[in-house]
């Protein structure tokens, strides 16, 4: 019996973390892969209004945003309380810039991905149709004319 | 001269952790997790500033008009509807299942593998809706024609291969759209109801 009893206690072997930063870097790489950077903070609020029939957008470089909604608290002194369009970090007042906003981005793009560039409209559900058509006006001015209306699932 | 062995001593890794916690934590935050979705849909293309703006008479049975006015109401060829039946009433105007004289007339074209299908060649749906519309009423219509046409498609796919539309081959795929074309066609807005 004495042949499994050893003499005096045992001490604790301390833990092993020489695996943790590989554990971690693993999570990291996966988290870089998979999520995706926000594209610009937010100057207007938007909640996306819901659809069903949706698809997904394919690739992010062939994607330019335009977000309509109402303006952010702090923003409001600045440019009132009416939806409003936001072109990367600027407010826009007038919806035919951007049609030159648009234009400048696909002449700066490749040229073979120039056709297959995709117009991401975020919209806020209880923006008056008003605007959005005259971004769309404008949209179709400079023949982009491939949209996503940026929803979420039901 | 015997050499002495030295060890080298062991790099101590034990920060490594924290550093990589700091970039897991950073990129937590910065990115976001949701891939953007949303409702497809493309613009015709702009009209010439040199073209007079003509209107082209269509047959009245071929045309389905929708109206959204700035109460969020639906008036489809001239009766008020709800949401919820717009896609239904798309359906059926696509198809013209019954040979109603109301509905588009039908034509016989021959598709690729499909052989000869009777479809509405002339169909158009037709949305107009006021400046005063809620967004989210407008997407709900949009929403209800992309549901009735991806529906039909179904259903034809199913019938013909049984097999849905998205599994069918890419040929097979454009030959179907070509049957079923989404005629959505967005006349220019107009202010009916005030504001």
């Amino acid at each position: 019996m004495a042949k499994f009893r050893k003499d005096g206690g045992r001490a604790l072997p301390g833990l092993s973390t020489s695996s943790l930063p590989d554990i971690v870097f693993m999570l990291l790489f996966f988290f870089m892969t998979a999520t995706s950077m926000k594209e610009v903070t937010y100057k207007v609020n938007i909640n996306l209004p819901s659809a069903t029939q949706l698809t997904k957008l394919e690739k992010k470089s062939l994607v330019k945003y335009v977000y309509i909604g109402q303006p952010k608290k702090e923003w409001v002194k600045y440019v009132g309380t009416e939806s409003c369009i936001q072109l990367d970090d600027e407010f826009v007042k007038d919806a035919d810039k951007v049609q030159t906003y648009i234009i400048d981005k696909r002449a700066a793009m490749n040229e073979d991905d120039q056709g297959q560039m995709v117009v991401s409209m975020k919209v806020d559900k209880d923006t008056k149709m008003g605007i959005v058509t005259d971004v769309k006006q404008a949209l179709r001015n400079a023949n982009a004319l491939k949209i996503n209306y940026t929803a979420l699932g039901k | 001269m015997g050499k002495k062995k030295r060890s080298v001593g062991e790099l101590n890794a034990s920060s490594m952790a924290d550093i990589a916690f700091l970039l897991l934590v950073f990129f937590l935050v910065t990115t976001s997790m949701s891939t953007d979705k949303g409702l497809a849909r493309r613009l015709p293309p702009p009209v010439p500033k040199d073209q007079i703006n003509e209107d082209i008479e269509m047959n009245k049975r071929n045309v389905l008009q929708i109206l959204v006015n700035s109460n969020n109401d639906l008036m489809v060829n001239g009766e008020v509807l709800e949401v919820s039946k717009l896609k239904e009433k798309a359906k059926e105007f696509i198809l013209n299942p019954s040979n109603s004289e109301e509905l588009p007339e039908k034509e016989v074209g021959s598709f690729g593998s499909f052989g000869n299908v009777m479809y509405t060649k002339k169909h158009v749906i037709s949305l107009q809706n006021d400046r005063g519309t809620q967004y989210q009423a407008y997407l709900d219509v949009q929403n209800a024609l992309v549901a009735a046409y991806d529906e039909i498609r179904d259903d034809f796919s199913m019938q013909k291969r049984g097999k849905k539309f998205a599994d069918l081959s890419e040929e097979e795929q454009k030959e179907v759209q070509k049957i079923f074309p989404q005629k959505i066609s967005e006349a220019e807005p107009k202010n009916y109801g005030g504001n």
